[in-house]
């Protein structure tokens, strides 16, 4: 009964929550089946993957412009407005011999973000051209993609407590830039878009050609 | 359906559950996804750190995670003083999302695991413990409290020209939690659970 045959293949499907095997009914692979055991709805697949991760990326990639673009914080000391984005925050720390902060914030900010679209992008791709690829390595890069998305949080969290510290300190005025929510945005959608894809898919192609 | 086999969520192979040593985890043969793990902590090991975590949150809440020193001044802020100062602003969906991910998520991981596994150490199952269980691991998922960390690692860097910057007890209070809501995580035996519910 094991082989290389996937569950749904054999009309069975894992619940995702609480992992008991249940037998799929010829006719309700839909969202109605429910785990008998914990109560989750059971999808042999996650319903309608492919749309529901390209609209969530495709939103993404249309939030990290804003949040590159514009200011991530207004700060005025003396009178003196300085409007600083993230990729500037990143320069500063490099120029005034912090670098590891500034890797720390590129990383997270910059290279995660990026990556984790582009991850996200070429996976769904593969998956539409029902690509044979690797697909071990594929539904490894899709589980990192899971694993680093919520570091990129961190700048936002630096914004909140410097608007907490700086506010209260009277050092200088501090406000937050639009780039903020806008970049909030891009990390709470691309882990959407994790969650969206199912990468069982990924898995399908293979054995549909076998 | 036969217990002993399974399909693995990442890759939907079938196959039969794979021995492991306790403590260890149990991974698919086609895509090494972890399936499950062996885990050798148990209820109360569970619940002491849940209840610890209680503890840990109230202090990480309540006290100042970070001051600013300002010649005679200490001006501090605590996290739900970060969250409304980011509120004032008129961000209301940035201030929802800190409180939701280093708030709230943490908080409900914490009370999620006592409403379980405090009847289980009495040898009862809690009403609707199903959904609960389920629950938890988004709660889990949204907890980002080691991110926030991280920035006040930066905050501080950042901070440091312009005035000096003094940790609070919060933040001590705040570091602790982390490493206790993951071992907390780690000594949680869910599939116990689910099978003490058995098919109903």
């Amino acid at each position: 009964m094991t082989g290389t045959h996937s569950a749904l293949r054999l009309g069975l499907a894992g619940c995702h929550s609480c992992q008991l095997l249940l037998r799929v009914p010829a006719r309700v692979r839909s969202s109605t089946l429910r785990c008998p055991r914990c109560g989750a709805v059971v999808h042999p697949r996650k319903p309608r993957s492919l749309s529901r991760t390209w609209a969530l990326l495709l939103a993404a990639y249309v939030f990290y412009v804003p949040a590159m673009v514009l200011p991530i914080t207004r700060i005025t000391t003396l009178g003196r407005l300085q409007e600083d984005t993230i990729m500037s925050g990143v320069v500063y720390f490099f120029q005034s011999g912090e670098w590891p902060i500034g890797l720390v914030i590129f990383v997270a900010s910059v290279f995660v973000p990026v990556l984790k679209l582009l991850i996200l992008s070429l996976l769904a791709v593969s998956v539409q051209w029902r690509s044979q690829w690797r697909p071990r390595d594929r539904t490894r890069l899709y589980r990192i993609t899971e694993m680093v998305g919520h570091w990129s949080m961190v700048d936002v969290y630096v914004v909140t407590l410097l608007v907490a510290l700086v506010k209260a300190g009277a050092l200088a005025s501090i406000e937050v830039g639009p780039a903020a929510f806008y970049f909030a945005s891009v990390v709470v959608l691309t882990i959407l878009a994790a969650n969206a894809f199912d990468p069982r898919l990924i898995w399908d192609a293979l054995e549909e050609a076998a | 359906m036969n217990a002993s086999l399974i399909a693995c969520p990442d890759c939907d192979l079938l196959q039969h559950k794979p021995l492991v040593p306790p403590g260890g985890v149990a991974r698919c043969r086609r895509c090494g996804a972890g399936l499950y793990r062996r885990v050798p902590g148990g209820v109360d090991r569970t619940l002491a750190l849940a209840l610890a975590g209680l503890v840990l949150f109230a202090v990480a809440n309540l006290f100042p995670l970070l001051s600013v020193r300002l010649g005679e001044d200490l001006v501090s802020a605590t996290l739900a003083a970060a969250v409304k100062a980011l509120w004032d602003q008129g961000e209301l969906a940035l201030a929802g999302l800190v409180a939701g991910t280093c708030i709230v998520a943490p908080l409900l991981v914490l009370l999620s695991i006592l409403y379980v596994f405090a009847p289980l150490h009495f040898g009862r199952l809690p009403p609707a413990v199903a959904p609960v269980v389920r629950s938890l691991h988004a709660f889990q998922a949204w907890n980002m409290m080691e991110v926030f960390l991280l920035g006040i690692l930066v905050t501080v860097v950042k901070l440091a020209k312009m005035a000096t910057i003094l940790p609070g007890p919060g933040v001590v209070a705040f570091f602790m939690l982390i490493f206790l809501l993951a071992a907390a995580a780690t000594a949680m035996d869910t599939e116990a659970v689910w099978a003490r519910i058995g098919i109903r």
